[in-house]
């Protein structure tokens, strides 16, 4: 048990499949076609600072909802029964096991023309286009990450003692106050956790731009799979750049986190 | 009386989330019985299942994700638990060095790791001769899979009793006995919950087969790609709903296990 051979086939498990495959990346992204150094890949990468700018801006925007709608709802989930908690989080968790493109398939049935939605809204005499625009990219992200979301700010909210908050009310505070000094500080870690797994994915992910967006909603992870194909230098150095603005994401939000644990 | 507005209010917005949740998938399944191609109501048929469970490609699909899943799953709990073993026993800046490295896949976003895997089989397959396909989906499945047995199985080797090791092998036991009888028990619901969550990524995973699957390899994500990419068929409704059900039907299962479980455990105390 004291022994650190076990862990000796991950090490070198790691070193093929997780280090070597980021420094060909990097070294993929440095160099041309013919293996010489060359910077002509991240010329080219910057090209797309646009899209980049867009799909950070998604990303945020639907984290902001994300959480916007969960952190309510995961504070009513705790007041709930324990038994009516297991079942909603078990509801919460049966779309997120469903394909990942079956989902925003669902959602092109759904807002296409002639859709449910367009026939129910035109017998209302609505008439629009609810597909191919910007808000159905951020619904279709929204919808996609939702779970990941309320699962983090749930979890970390059960296990705050319901003792603090009735202490809080003895002692005379009121509702807010008792948000702002008792609720909001104990569950940051849950929300920590939470934007991060909404931004990261929808920041990087493609395909659900292609599908519900319209032409101009192209994302970053769209180029990625567009270019990589046929110009892998620049497609790494795309993927470089993304991979770095991650990073810097997740140090900033640990900092966060970091933070709220001394105050 | 404030509680009881409460409630009403909470009730309220638990049930707009689920329709939320929910509407999507009951209009693909409600589809699937329409006997016309568009999303206009032509009466109902069950034709199109008819169709998916005659569909060679589908099914061989659906045999390559499970496939794929179980071995990617098995695969990754054995190195991930071994692994864990080890790790907990390097201390300080290695520790922490190896533990940062474990968890890039999981934070780094899933179109690089994809990415910078399809290089690395490139690479490869070009020094060995050989072509991206099922053992290359099989081996990047692996990739992502560790880390999440790693982190599930860490926390519990950090709270179990050391000694309970040195007391099985005073008690008789020899050191395989005392490592499989005592410690893979111990270890028991974390590796568990890393066998699953492994075995839900991998059956939910699009994005890295995407691009470590070659130009043959379908499995079930690829599969539904190409049809919602290129021909919208009905049939992709009644995968839908079938997916649908196995996926009630596992939460449902494990949902009865946990609480029979509860109920042991209540009688025992």
């Amino acid at each position: 048990m004291k022994s650190r051979k076990p862990s000796i086939p991950y090490i070198i498990w790691m070193v093929i499949f997780t280090m070597i495959p980021i420094v060909m990346i990097g070294y993929t992204a440095f160099t041309d076609k013919n293996g010489n150094f060359s910077l002509v890949s991240f010329s080219k990468a910057f090209q797309y600072t646009d899209v980049f700018l867009k799909s950070l801006w998604i990303a945020l925007l639907s984290t902001a909802i994300c959480l916007f709608i969960s952190y309510p709802f995961a504070y009513m989930i705790t007041r709930m029964k324990a038994s009516s908690q297991n079942t909603v989080i078990m509801l919460m968790m049966i779309p997120m096991w469903m394909n990942f493109l079956l989902r925003i398939y669902a959602w092109v049935t759904l807002l296409q023309n002639n859709g449910p939605i367009d026939m129910a809204l035109s017998l209302l005499g609505i008439n629009g286009t609810y597909i191919g625009n910007f808000s159905a990219v951020v619904l279709g992200m929204v919808y996609e990450y939702l779970p990941f979301m309320v699962l983090p700010i749930y979890t970390v909210m059960s296990k705050i003692d319901p003792g603090l908050i009735e202490a809080a009310q003895d002692l005379g505070s009121n509702n807010y106050s008792i948000f702002k000094n008792v609720l909001l500080p104990l569950s940051v870690p849950g929300i920590i956790s939470g934007i991060t797994m909404v931004f990261v994915p929808s920041a990087s992910t493609f395909l659900v731009a292609q599908y519900l967006g319209g032409p101009n909603d192209i994302m970053i992870g769209d180029i990625i799979d567009k270019i990589f194909w046929t110009d892998q230098n620049t497609g790494s150095a795309i993927s470089l750049i993304l991979m770095i603005l991650i990073f810097i994401f997740l140090i900033i939000m640990n900092l966060f986190g970091d933070e709220e644990a001394i105050a | 009386m404030n509680t009881r507005k409460n409630s009403v209010v909470s009730k309220l917005y638990t049930a707009l989330i689920l329709i939320f949740l929910y509407m999507p998938i009951a209009v693909l399944i409600f589809y699937s019985f329409n006997n016309g191609k568009t999303t206009v109501w032509k009466g109902f048929t069950l034709k199109w299942y008819e169709q998916l469970f005659k569909d060679d490609n589908i099914m061989n699909a659906l045999y390559n994700t499970l496939t794929i899943a179980v071995l990617a799953s098995v695969f990754a709990t054995l190195l991930g638990t071994a692994a864990a073993i080890g790790i907990n026993n390097f201390k300080g800046k290695k520790r922490l060095i190896i533990q940062n490295v474990s968890n890039i896949p999981i934070i780094s976003p899933d179109i690089v790791t994809g990415v910078s895997l399809m290089l690395l089989f490139t690479f490869l397959g070009v020094i060995f001769s050989f072509e991206m396909g099922f053992f290359t989906v099989l081996l990047a499945h692996i990739c992502f899979c560790v880390p999440f047995v790693v982190l599930s199985v860490m926390p519990r080797i950090k709270k179990m009793d050391k000694s309970i090791y040195d007391a099985a092998l005073d008690l008789g036991c020899n050191q395989w006995q005392a490592f499989y009888k005592v410690i893979i028990h111990e270890l028991m619901p974390g590796i568990s919950s890393g066998l699953l969550m492994s075995f839900t990524y991998s059956l939910d995973d699009f994005i890295i087969t995407y691009f470590t699957r070659g130009a043959k390899f379908q499995n079930l994500s690829i599969e539904i790609y190409s049809m919602t990419h290129r021909r919208i068929s009905p049939k992709i409704n009644a995968l839908s709903a079938l997916l649908f059900l196995a996926v009630l039907a596992i939460m449902l299962l494990i949902n009865l296990r946990d609480r029979h479980e509860e109920k042991v455990r209540a009688q025992k105390t």
